[in-house]
């Protein structure tokens, strides 16, 4: 009997090792690549769209002459993504991580020097998102999506002659009808662009005085949120939030019929670049390279735009006359109306990565305007 | 008071189904929204057979929850039947409780040091990617274990001792005994602990989360990942299939449990008409 069962544990043992060598292995001849990418955040096919993953898979293989298999999986957050790479437990070839999470990582040495020479598409970026502060002698990343805040709010609620800057959000006549960022560092940045301060001060006093501003909004303000945005504008539950540009169209997309959202960029106001980079457990970097590559040509680049609705910094995309026409003029409006000064705007007023020791200090002003 | 039970009930049934009757109507909603119904739609149905990610996500999760079930309840039947068999009790106890230790520490503490585990053995030989298929496996094996041990081991405390020993008298192997008359004996608890282990497995996220590698993404750890964006209704389209799935799943067992236990009376009527018939 024992040593039945000693010999079932055996068989079981080693099924498991077997089934763990099934998961981990591939064959030399085809080529993997392993993209990190956040959730819905590429043409995927859905909806008839262009299904990037597949259609680089197919075009390797017709100009290299080599199969190629991408392992595409996707992350939540910056944080999640850091977390995994650093653990060292995985490998990614391709990462797309947010500006102020490229800077750490470059200082933590986790990101490659690409070579230009693979990926001549780089021509297409704008002039103007070159040379971002994240990335200051455009070395490591390629600029993918960029977004501004703005402002939106119900038009058959706010009267137009009170919008145009982030006043509104203190407008007496609305309260009860306005949302705010349930994050310490969006929620300061929109006192701080209305009082004129730097969002990336040092000085504990201007954060006092962004402070005071939140105190003096928050009778008015019917709740902080987040991804509740979406539900509370679209029903008009509320009137006035602010949010991405690329998240207002979601929004439109789904609004109540008694709803009529509009949306306006405030003079000052936070961006964020998204960019793809090459982390140091990257396992074949040509390949890498040549993906970054694809996804900057025209067809992969409108699709990826139009898929996520969020702006491309990719000039073949925003002058590309199919894809201003499937926008409409009204939306390039909105997404694109910063293009010519966008890295001026950008390296001027974007978040950057504060000190341990004003973050920790914002933290605890935004813990006593929430105690409130 | 019947009145003040009735609708204590009904608040229970709505506190419970509320949700899933919200997901199942915004599913057929033609319009992307969660607070507008704006006419009834198949389109999200449509979309969500588009979505080859998605599918494949759900594909990962059935193997996985299928092998993981599979392997932790042969293992813990196998633990179990081991463990009945000791002789020593403080062992014994001792042992019980070892087992019911991965049940009670905290999912996010079993993930990150199962993680940490297979980094550190990963690096022990060199691999440059130590998370993959293999190591979630593992790690829904780990947590799978105790729920079919707890399950199997009282079935065999309650047969009786002396069936396997009969078994044996009348010329069965040892491996024979258990195959023919202890197995049947336990098998409803070695059932129920696969079901348990495969919907624990199902639905995990914690632990799945912290142990997954490259390109190998199960549904719930690619439903969190959507929040960039916001979630889709595809998801309520998929979650009401999923629903549905379970529930016909469940309505046949019940049924067949039925079954079974209606023919085990005919039997045992039969039999005794027939003794009476005899006599």
């Amino acid at each position: 009997m024992k040593r039945s069962i000693a010999l079932a544990l055996a068989a079981m043992l080693l099924c498991t090792v077997f089934l763990t060598g099934c998961g981990g292995g591939g064959s030399s001849k085809t080529l993997t690549l392993n993209v990190y990418n956040w959730g819905e955040y590429i043409s995927d096919g859905s909806e008839d769209s262009f299904d990037t993953v597949r259609e680089f898979e197919k075009w390797y293989e017709e100009t290299y002459k080599q199969k190629v298999k991408v392992n595409y999986t996707t992350y939540a957050s910056n944080e999640d993504m850091y977390a995994k790479l650093a653990s060292g437990a995985v490998s990614f070839d391709v990462v797309i991580p947010s500006d102020y999470m490229i800077s750490r990582m470059l200082k933590e040495n986790m990101l490659l020097e690409l070579d230009f020479n693979n990926i001549p598409n780089y021509k297409n970026i704008g002039e103007t998102f070159r040379n971002l502060y994240y990335d200051p002698d455009n070395k490591y990343s390629v600029p993918y999506t960029y977004g501004v805040v703005g402002v939106i709010y119900d038009a058959n609620v706010v009267d137009a002659a009170d919008t145009g800057g982030w006043d509104l959000l203190w407008n007496e006549k609305y309260k009860g009808n306005i949302l705010q960022f349930n994050n310490s560092r969006d929620a300061f940045g929109t006192a701080q662009y209305k009082l004129g301060i730097d969002v990336n001060s040092t000085d504990h006093a201007e954060w006092d005085q962004a402070l005071a501003e939140l105190k003096k909004q928050a009778p008015l303000v019917k709740s902080y949120v987040m991804d509740e945005i979406y539900n509370m504008m679209e029903s008009g539950e509320a009137a006035i939030g602010c949010y991405y540009a690329g998240d207002y169209f979601t929004m439109i997309d789904a609004q109540a019929e008694n709803v009529d959202l509009k949306f306006y960029y405030p003079e000052s106001t936070n961006y964020f670049v998204d960019a793809m980079c090459i982390p140091s457990c990257c396992q074949n970097k040509e390949l890498a390279e040549r993906f970054i590559n694809y996804m900057l040509s025209p067809e992969p680049a409108i699709a990826n735009a139009s898929f996520i609705y969020y702006a491309s910094p990719n000039s073949a995309v925003y002058t590309d006359e199919g894809y201003i026409e499937e926008m409409g003029e009204e939306t390039m409006e909105i997404l694109y109306s910063q293009v010519d000064k966008f890295g001026e705007l950008y390296n001027k007023y974007a978040y950057r990565n504060l000190e341990q020791e004003t973050l920790d200090y914002v933290n605890s002003l935004w813990e006593t305007l929430k105690i409130n | 008071m019947k009145r003040a039970s009735k609708i204590y009930t009904a608040l229970m049934m709505i506190f419970l189904f509320a949700p899933i009757a919200i997901l199942l109507v915004f599913s057929f909603n033609e319009a992307k929204s969660l607070s507008v119904f704006s006419g009834f739609s198949l389109k999200w149905y449509r979309e969500l057979f588009r979505d080859t990610e998605t599918l494949k996500a759900v594909r990962n999760t059935l193997i996985l929850a299928v092998a993981a079930a599979l392997i932790s309840t042969v293992m813990g039947t196998a633990a179990a039947v081991g463990m009945n068999k000791l002789r020593n009790k403080y062992l014994r106890t001792a042992l019980d409780s070892l087992t019911n230790i991965p049940m009670i520490n905290p999912d996010i503490i079993t993930g990150i040091s199962l993680m940490l585990m297979f980094v550190f053995v990963g690096r022990l030989f060199g691999a440059a990617t130590s998370l993959n298929f293999g190591t979630m496996l593992i790690s829904h094996i780990t947590f799978c274990l105790p729920y079919v041990i707890l399950q199997v081991l009282p079935k065999l405390q309650q047969m009786d001792k002396a069936l396997p020993e009969a078994a044996m008298d009348l010329g069965c192997t040892p491996l024979r005994a258990f195959f023919k008359a202890e197995l049947p004996e336990i098998m409803p608890g070695v059932i129920t602990g696969m079901i348990m282990a495969f919907t624990l497995s199902l639905d995990d996220f914690v632990i799945s989360y912290f142990t997954s590698g490259n390109g190998f993404q199960t549904l719930p750890i690619r439903i969190y990942n959507m929040t960039k964006k916001t979630v889709t209704p595809k998801m309520y389209a998929l979650a009401t299939i999923i629903f549905f799935v379970i529930l016909t799943l469940l309505l046949i067992s019940n049924l067949y449990d039925e079954e079974m236990v209606q023919k085990r009376r005919e039997k045992k009527l039969n039999k005794k008409q027939a003794k009476e018939a005899k006599t």
